[in-house]
């Protein structure tokens, strides 16, 4: 199982867009993608438990990947996460 | 498809079925299944659900090539109704509770209502409309395109016209905008839809004819537009403009809560008008420093019999300890007799514009007046209060008024009460006989609040909810100009303050002349403070007192118009016109 720690660097915070786009990465892989925030987990596919983490700008959120290609959903969803346009 | 033209009175885009307030409705049952239906309700439920997302993947398709982004709101919809924790909940629901899908997304929707509603962020709690909105899709399919609207899903309400008593029946957080077929900028549907935040749009002709039950209907709130059964198309660009329109509130409510000040340092009171108590928080977040203008007929046009004084006491209580330690202003009852629910026995009037109302009404009815007043009273012990009394239009009515708040405060201090200090007290400046007395009544009270809405109304002689001369209401007559400098003159020669809490001092065109006049004070719809702070701090006091003068020079509201319209391009401000 392997974790990262992001800062949210979007303006709106982890928005319906960034939610979306979130989602339609994680999909992609066939690790199992979470997003922890304080106490807090969600898979990063489901879209309205990522919205109901309330990230907003400055969070500071754990990404969690275990299983098949773990290490490369983890970089790619870390970039996506702290990347300010998302 | 058809478009509709009316007022757009309160700002916004909703999409949704129409209810049309006339009509009974239909309720979605619970129906109980048989252990062997579960299979078959299962594929009911992922049938519907796939019709649906396979409706909006059809509305992506027609969008034209050059505007579709890249990922757009539709896919962010589509990516909720495949939402793995929602479909396994439904699922589950359906399987353990044995019951229909409607039901189970209906229990679905609220769980997430629930997490949504504690959610801090503006913006995020936001997106909960969305799902309500896709959820409702769903239930409309699986219910085969049933044409029956209930009111407890969302819907935009569908009616000749709404009184106070409909608007306080309906839930704001299931009403997605109102359209009336009658109905001014200033009707009650219009302030009652501004200050929740609902789209409305009024003096819609012909509206209820047009429209079925269940049609769907896009309601442009800004525009005064409503769109009966939009193409597909039609339908995209909205919601990307109701996304546009969320993201930009979301940047504005985060500076919201800082004070008002210009750039060269002149700080103006950002207050909100409230009438209801499920107002507070959301005036609270969005930056409101106190009330401005408390409106207390809910209590009296909702139910049969006349609130008690504890009843008045415990929503008063709760609405000071909310907004503790800043102020709130109590008008007191400004209303009619033909407006109370209980109907009191008075002679129906021809005009009650001027007839026997707000203070006349109170001074002639000492028991009702002396209730709320002592509610008031208790209350103020809880926080800050201030009291200011509508229609008043010389000193006798003034000084009648004040006589009975010390009466109520003796009664009180006998029972026992003690006031370290007494409430603040005001006259609403609304009638044209109390601006040529400024002076005089400046002398008596605390405060001034200048009513707009009346003034405007009395000055030109314009009824505002008659369609045929509303147009003629116009908050940039020279003559309503003049009577403001006036007010504000009296009163800061007598040295009170001078509030505005009229529709004018949320509207964000008239803020410079508004800082200009130099007024203390704005206090407005709750919706419309993010937006006039953010204007304020981008205005220059001085500037904005020679924009005044300038336009106290000129002879027509269309002069007076040119010159701020200029004003504003000159500056390149023109940008903060939206209301978010």
């Amino acid at each position: 199982m392997l974790r990262k720690e992001v800062i949210i660097e979007n303006e709106l915070g982890l928005h319906a867009r960034p939610a979306a786009k979130l989602a339609e990465t994680a999909k992609r892989y066939r690790a199992r993608i979470y997003l922890k925030k304080g106490s807090r987990k969600a898979e990063a596919h489901s879209i309205l438990d990522v919205l109901a983490l309330a990230c907003t700008k400055g969070s500071v959120v754990e990404v969690i990947a275990e299983g098949e290609e773990a290490e490369k959903a983890l970089s790619e969803i870390v970039a996506l996460l702290s990347s300010r346009g998302a | 498809m058809k478009r509709l033209k009316g007022i757009g009175v309160s700002p916004g885009v909703a999409i949704g079925p129409a209810y049309l307030l006339l009509t009974g409705h239909l309720k979605i049952t619970r129906r109980i299944l048989k252990p062997e239906e579960v299979t078959r309700e299962i594929r009911r439920f992922h049938r519907a659900l796939e019709a649906t997302i396979k409706d909006l993947e059809e509305v992506k398709r027609h969008i034209p090539e050059e505007m579709v982004h890249p990922l757009s709101i539709i896919d962010a919809h589509i990516l909720m109704l495949k939402d793995p924790s929602l479909v396994r909940e439904t699922e589950k629901l359906i399987k353990e509770s044995l019951v229909n899908a409607e039901w189970a997304l209906r229990k679905v929707l609220k769980k997430y209502q629930q997490i949504f509603k504690e959610l801090g962020d503006f913006y995020l709690r936001e997106r909960i409309r969305d799902l309500e909105h896709l959820i409702d899709k769903v239930i409309f399919t699986l219910q085969g395109q049933n044409n029956h609207v209930s009111l407890n899903q969302p819907a935009v309400i569908v009616a000749h016209d709404l009184s106070p008593a409909d608007t306080a029946r309906l839930r704001p957080d299931t009403t997605q905008a109102f359209v009336t077929e009658v109905g001014s900028r200033t009707s009650h549907t219009a302030i009652v839809a501004k200050s929740l935040g609902i789209p409305a749009v009024v003096a819609v002709k012909g509206v209820t004819e047009e429209v079925n039950p269940g049609d769907l209907l896009i309601v442009d709130g800004l525009a005064g537009e409503v769109i009966v059964n939009p193409t597909q198309e039609v339908i995209e660009e909205f919601l990307d403009r109701r996304l546009e329109c969320q993201e930009r509130r979301a940047l504005l409510t985060r500076h919201a809560k800082e004070p008002a000040v210009t750039l060269d340092g002149h700080r103006i009171a950002v207050r909100a008008n409230i009438e209801l108590l499920d107002e507070l928080p959301l005036a609270l977040e969005l930056g409101a420093e106190g009330v401005g203008l408390y409106r207390t007929e809910y209590l009296y046009v909702t139910r049969k019999a006349l609130p008690s004084e504890e009843e008045l006491f415990e929503t008063y209580r709760q609405v000071v300890e909310g907004f503790k330690p800043e102020i709130v202003t109590f008008r007191t009852l400004d209303i009619g007799g033909d407006k109370f629910a209980t109907k009191l026995d008075l002679p129906e009037e021809i005009n009650p514009a001027l007839g026997l109302r707000a203070i006349r009404l109170c001074l002639k009815s000492p028991a009702l007046f002396k209730t709320q007043l002592r509610a008031i009273l208790r209350a103020s012990l809880y926080g800050r209060v201030r009291i200011m009394f509508p229609m008043i239009s010389g000193l006798g009515e003034l000084r009648r008024a004040k006589t009975f708040v010390q009466e109520v405060v003796e009664e009180l201090q006998k029972e026992g009460l003690r006031f370290e200090a007494l409430p603040a007290i005001g006259a609403m400046i609304e009638i044209p006989s109390a601006v040529a007395i400024a002076d005089l009544l400046a002398q008596e009270v605390d405060f001034f609040s200048i009513g707009t809405n009346d003034l405007i109304q009395y000055a030109l002689a314009i009824d505002r909810g008659n369609e045929h001369v509303a147009h003629l209401y116009e908050p940039l007559h020279p003559a309503v100009l003049r009577l403001i400098k006036q007010i504000v003159t009296a009163g800061h020669e007598a040295g009170i303050e001078v509030a505005m809490c009229g529709e004018m001092a949320g509207e964000v065109f008239y803020l410079p002349l508004l800082v200009g006049f130099g007024l203390d004070e704005l206090s407005m719809n709750p919706q419309s403070i993010p937006a006039v702070k953010n204007l304020i701090r981008r205005l220059n006091f001085t500037e904005c007192q020679k924009l005044v003068e300038e336009a106290l020079k000129l002879s027509t509201p269309e002069e007076i118009r040119v010159l701020v319209l200029s004003w504003f391009e000159e500056r390149d401000l023109t940008l903060f016109w939206d209301y978010f």
